[in-house]
C-alpha cells in the first residue's frame, strides 16, 4: 500500500495536470481536448518552458530568481524590431546581434552575482524596471504606435508556424510519424537502461512498474502526435522547446557541471572546499538565464510578428511559478527538468482551460496565486514528513 | 553554610546518539561564585541550557529546585521570570541597535504597544552605572569594544532582575584589563548578595573570584572543591579536569615507519578576513612527515581551523603570509582545487555547516571533491559514481541501506565517514582532520581512529586538530599545542600529558 502511496506522491503534480485537464475538458463541453487548443497549448506557453528552464538553473543554486527577464525580452523584442524592421538588417545578423546583447547583459549580471556579491533579486530588480522603461522608449522613437511590425518572413519562419505544415482537416502525416519515432526511442532507451543496471546488478525498477510507465508515456505521446496532426502540424517552438528541455535535462542529470548547482544549492561552503569555483557556477547561471532569454524573446516576437512595450509583461512571475509548482525548491539544491515542464504545462492548462471557460483575467489571476501557494505548502510539507521519518 | 539557592538532581540529557549529561547533581548557595570547570564537550554548557530551559522540561530526566520549589522552565522568560539569568559566550546584541534598545530588547519598557523611550534611556544608565559604564544609553553597540559589550550584556542582566547570573565563558574574548575588571565586577555583585555561576577555561580567574568549583567531566559532575576549607591552586582543578585513566579507547599502531617531512609551513601568519588587522594565525611553523599523525592541541578559538583552511588553498583569511613546502618544493595554493590537486585535504569540522550537502546521497558527497575520477569531459559516469561511493561505503563500513541515503538521514558517525570518504577519494598524501570526532560516539570514535591508522600505514600524513586532550595523546606521534594564534608548544607522544599540554596553554596565556 505504502509503495502505491510513494508512487503517487512522487508524481503528485502529474496526476493533478491529467485531473485538471478532464476538469476542463468537461467544463468547456470537449473544447479543450480539441486539436486546435493542443496546439494553443504549446505555442501560448512556448516562451514559459524556455525561461522557466534558466530560472530553474538559477533558483537550484539557492533559490535565487531572476527578475529581468521579462523586462528582458520587452527590450530585445525592441531591438530586434530595430535591427529588422528599421535598419532592415538580415535576419542571420540581426538574431546574431540579439544574442550578442544578451550575453553582455549576461556577463554583467553574472559578475554583479557572482563576484560583487550583490543578492540576485536586487540585481535584477534593477534591470526589471530599466528594461521595461528603455524598450518602452526605443519603440516610441521609431515608431508612432509603439509597435514595430511587421517581421521579416524568414524570421517568423524560424520562430513561429508550422513544419511541414498542411491544410486544416488533413492529417499530417510527418508529425504522426515523429510522434511514433519518439515513442519507440522512449520504449528502447527505458529498457535499455534497465537491461544495463540489471546486468551489474544494481537497484532497478520492478519489469511491471517500467511497463507501465512506458505505455503511459507512449499513450501521452501519441496522443500529442495525433491531435497536433489534425492540427496542421509540428509547431516550430515546439521543436525548440524539445530540444532546450532535452538539452538542459542532460546537464542537470548527467555533467559534473548540473552536479555543481545541486550541491551549491545544497551547502555552498562544502561545495567550495571541495574544489568548485562557486562563483564561476552562478556567474555562469545568470549568464545562461540571460542566453535562453534572448530565445524567448525570439518566439514572442514571432508569434505577436511585431515588438510591442507590453511584451514579457510578468513573464518573471509566470517562469517562476512554473518552477516552484514544478516541486523545484524555492531554497535551492533540488528540483528537475521534467518536474518545470510539468509545472509549466500545469499552468499552461490552467489558463487556457479558464480562457476557454470565459473566467475573467481577476479570478484567473486569483486561481493562479492559489494554485501556486498551494504547491509550495504541499511541497514543503512533504519534505517535512520525509525528514521527520 | 549559606542557604541553597539552587540544586539540580540527577540531570540527565541525551542528543541523539550521545549522552551529554548523565545523572549530574549541581549545588549553589545564595550569595556566592561558583565556578564550574570542564574541558570541551564536558557538558557544562548543556547543563546550563537546562537550568535557563533552552532545553525545555521534558527533555530530560531530573528536577530543578530554585528557591525551595521544583520548576519546569519551558522556555527561557520561565527562567528569567524566576531571576536565573545566562549570558552566553557570543555575545547577543544588535550591533545597529543603542545600548538602551539593547538592554530591553524582548523587556521593553512603556505600555503595552508604546514604548516609552524617556524610561527606557534613564533606566538603562541606571543600569550603566551599576557596571561602571560611563557610557550614553544611547550610543550604538558597534561603536564601543567588545569589553564594554560585556559589559552591558551585564547590565541587561541586571535589568531582567537577576538574582541567579549564569555568564559563560565571559572573558573568553576580552583582554587581560577587561577581564580583571569584569571579575572586579564580580566581586563587587557578590557583596551585594547576588549569586553567580561562571563557566571558564582560564583556572587563574577561577582560582580569583571562586567560592566553589565544580569539574565536570564526560557528562557527570566529578567533584565539588569549596576554595575557602581547601588548598585551592590550577594544578589542583587540572587533576580534576582530566583525572581519569587512559584505558584502551585508542587502536595500537604498529609498524608504521615514519619518513621523510612531506609538509613544512614556515612563518604563516594570517589575517582575520572582516577585522584585517586582527591576527589569527601568528608565525606558525610546523611539519608532517610521511606516515605521521600530528596533533594540534588548543582551545576554541585558538586559530586551528583558520591555520588549516589557510593553508588548504588559502579559504579562510586574508593578507595570508609565509611558505608552504609540499614535499621539499615551494608551493603557492591559491584555492581549494590547486590545494586538492596538491594531494592535500582538509577534512572540516562542522559535517553539516560545511562538509556535506544533506540534502544529497552518499553517492554524491563522495565523488563531491573529485568529479574527475567519476566522470569523462564533463559527463558523469553514473555506474562509476555508485561503484566508487559503495567501494568507499565497504571499506569505512558506513552503516547505511544503500548509497542513494540522504546524508542528512545518517547518524553523526556515519556522516562523518562520509565525508572521510569524500576526502579519500581525492588521493591525498596529507590529510587535515579537523574534530574528525566531535559529536559522535565512543565506538564510532573508535573507528574513525582505524581509519585515521589505516590511513597512515598506507604512506598518508595526518594532521588531527582536536580540542579533546585524550584524543590527542592517544593517537598523535608529535603534538603541537596552539594558544591565541600561536603554537606554544611542541611536544612527542611519548613526553606528553595531559597536565603538561594544559600547563603549556595556561603558561603562554600568562605571559602576556
Amino acid at each position: 500500500m505504502t509503495k502505491y502511496m510513494d508512487v503517487i506522491k512522487k508524481n503528485a503534480m502529474l496526476i493533478v495536470l491529467v485531473l485538471v485537464y478532464i476538469f476542463f475538458t468537461a467544463m468547456t463541453g470537449g473544447s479543450m481536448f480539441s486539436p486546435m487548443n493542443f496546439n494553443a497549448l504549446i505555442t501560448q506557453n512556448a516562451y514559459v518552458f524556455i525561461l522557466a528552464t534558466g530560472m530553474l538553473m538559477c533558483m537550484l543554486t539557492g533559490g535565487n530568481i531572476d527578475l529581468s527577464c521579462g523586462s528582458f525580452v520587452c527590450i530585445m523584442g525592441a531591438a530586434g524590431g530595430v535591427f529588422m524592421v528599421i535598419q532592415e538588417y538580415s535576419t542571420g545578423l540581426s538574431v546574431f546581434l540579439m544574442l550578442v546583447v544578451g550575453i553582455i547583459y549576461g556577463c554583467v549580471l553574472g559578475y554583479l552575482v557572482a563576484y560583487v556579491n550583490i543578492p540576485p533579486w536586487i540585481a535584477t530588480l534593477a534591470g526589471y524596471l530599466a528594461f521595461r522603461g528603455w524598450g518602452t522608449a526605443i519603440l516610441s522613437d521609431n515608431s508612432s504606435t509603439g509597435s514595430i511590425s511587421p517581421m521579416p518572413e524568414s524570421f517568423l519562419k524560424l520562430f513561429s508556424g508550422k513544419v511541414f505544415e498542411t491544410g486544416i482537416n488533413q492529417f499530417n502525416i510527418v508529425c504522426f510519424v515523429a510522434g511514433v519515432i519518439a515513442s519507440v526511442i522512449v520504449v528502447v532507451t527505458s529498457l535499455m537502461s534497465r537491461a544495463n543496471k540489471v546486468k551489474k546488478g544494481y537497484e532497478a525498477e520492478s519489469m511491471t512498474a517500467l511497463v507501465i510507465k512506458c505505455v503511459l508515456s507512449v499513450a501521452a505521446i501519441l496522443l500529442f502526435a495525433y491531435k497536433l496532426a489534425l492540427a496542421g502540424g509540428i509547431p516550430t517552438v515546439l521543436i525548440w522547446v524539445i530540444v532546450i528541455v532535452l538539452i538542459y535535462s542532460f546537464i542537470t542529470s548527467k555533467t559534473t557541471l548540473g552536479r555543481y548547482f545541486y550541491t551549491i544549492g545544497g551547502n555552498a561552503e562544502a561545495t567550495r572546499l571541495s574544489g568548485v569555483d562557486t562563483r564561476k557556477i552562478m556567474f555562469f547561471a545568470y549568464l545562461n538565464m540571460a542566453v535562453l532569454t534572448v530565445i524567448s524573446s525570439y518566439i514572442v516576437v514571432a508569434r505577436f510578428q511585431a515588438a510591442n512595450s507590453t511584451a514579457g509583461n510578468y513573464y518573471e512571475m509566470d517562469a517562476i511559478a512554473a518552477c516552484v509548482v514544478g516541486g523545484v525548491s524555492a531554497y535551492g539544491g533540488s528540483g528537475t527538468v521534467f518536474g518545470m515542464v510539468v509545472g509549466a504545462t500545469l499552468i499552461g492548462v490552467i489558463n487556457l482551460g479558464m480562457s476557454l471557460m470565459g473566467v475573467n483575467a481577476d479570478w484567473q489571476k486569483i486561481v493562479k496565486g492559489g494554485v501556486l501557494l498551494g504547491a509550495v505548502v504541499f511541497d514543503i510539507l512533504a519534505t517535512k514528513k520525509n525528514a521527520t521519518k | 553554610m549559606g542557604k541553597v539557592i539552587l540544586e539540580m538532581k540527577n540531570i540527565t540529557k541525551t542528543f541523539p546518539g550521545v549522552k551529554a549529561l548523565d545523572n549530574v547533581n549541581f549545588q549553589v548557595e545564595e550569595g556566592e561564585i561558583h565556578a564550574l570547570v570542564g574541558e570541551n564537550g564536558a557538558g557544562k554548557s548543556t547543563l546550563m541550557n537546562v537550568l535557563s530551559g533552552i532545553y525545555p522540561f521534558g527533555s530530560y530526566e531530573g528536577d530543578i529546585v530554585y528557591n525551595g520549589e521544583v520548576c519546569q522552565f519551558q522556555k527561557i522568560t520561565d527562567s528569567e521570570a524566576k531571576g536565573i539569568v545566562i549570558i552566553h559566550q557570543e555575545l547577543a546584541l544588535v550591533p545597529q541597535m543603542s545600548i538602551g534598545e539593547n538592554m530591553f530588547l524582548g523587556n521593553e519598557r512603556g505600555k503595552k504597544n508604546a514604548i516609552n523611550w524617556n524610561e527606557t534611556y534613564s533606566e538603562a544608565d541606571k543600569y550603566l552605572k551599576m557596571v561602571g559604564l560611563s557610557e550614553s544609553s544611547r550610543v550604538l553597540i558597534k561603536d564601543i569594544g567588545t569589553g564594554k559589550q560585556q559589559l552591558v550584556e551585564i547590565a541587561k542582566a541586571l535589568a531582567k532582575n537577576a538574582k541567579l547570573l549564569i555568564l559563560d565563558e565571559p572573558t573568553s574574548s576580552l583582554n587581560e584589563t577587561d577581564s580583571r575588571a569584569l571579575l572586579d565586577l564580580m566581586l563587587e555583585f557578590k557583596k551585594q548578595g547576588m549569586t553567580m555561576i561562571i563557566i571558564t577555561h582560564k583556572l587563574n580567574e577561577v582560582v580569583y573570584v571562586a567560592d566553589k568549583i565544580t569539574v565536570v567531566r564526560d557528562g557527570s559532575t566529578v567533584e565539588t572543591l569549596d576554595c575557602h576549607t581547601m588548598e585551592i591552586n590550577e594544578d589542583r582543578i587540572i587533576r580534576g579536569m582530566v583525572g581519569r585513566e587512559i584505558t584502551d579507547r585508542f587502536p595500537k599502531r604498529s609498524n608504521v615507519e615514519i619518513g621523510e617531512v612531506n609538509m613544512e609551513v614556515k612563518d604563516w601568519t594570517v589575517y582575520h578576513p572582516v577585522y584585517a588587522e586582527r591576527k589569527v594565525v601568528d608565525g606558525i611553523n610546523m611539519n608532517v612527515k610521511k606516515g605521521e599523525v600530528v596533533g594540534i592541541y588548543g582551545l576554541m578559538g585558538a586559530g586551528r581551523t583558520e591555520l588549516a583552511m589557510s593553508i588548504f588553498g588559502k579559504s579562510y583569511g586574508t593578507g595570508i603570509s609565509g611558505t608552504l613546502y609540499l614535499n621539499g618544493q615551494e608551493v603557492n595554493l591559491k584555492n581549494p582545487r590547486e590545494a586538492i590537486e596538491a594531494k592535500l585535504a582538509y577534512v572540516t569540522e562542522d559535517r553539516k555547516g560545511n562538509g556535506l550537502v544533506l540534502s544529497n546521497s552518499i553517492r554524491v558527497n563522495t565523488s563531491l571533491a573529485n568529479m574527475e575520477g567519476v566522470s569523462d569531459r564533463g559527463i558523469i559516469d553514473m555506474d562509476k559514481e555508485y561503484q566508487v561511493a559503495v567501494e568507499y561505503k565497504d571499506k569505512l563500513k558506513t552503516k547505511t541501506p544503500s548509497v542513494e541515503q540522504n546524508v542528512g538521514n545518517l547518524s553523526g558517525g556515519n556522516q562523518q565517514k562520509v565525508l572521510l570518504a569524500k576526502w579519500m577519494f581525492t588521493d591525498p598524501d596529507i590529510l587535515i582532520l579537523d574534530e574528525p570526532t566531535r559529536g559522535i560516539d565512543v565506538g564510532a570514535k573508535y573507528e574513525i581512529y582505524c581509519i585515521i591508522n589505516d590511513l597512515v600505514k598506507a604512506g598518508k600524513s595526518v594532521v588531527m586538530i582536536s580540542s579533546e586532550l585524550p584524543e590527542v595523546i592517544g593517537m598523535s606521534d608529535r603534538i603541537y599545542i596552539m594558544n591565541e594564534g600561536k603554537f606554544v608548544g611542541e611536544m612527542k607522544a611519548d613526553e606528553a600529558t595531559q597536565e603538561n599540554i594544559m600547563a603549556c596553554i595556561l603558561q603562554s596565556g600568562r605571559g602576556e
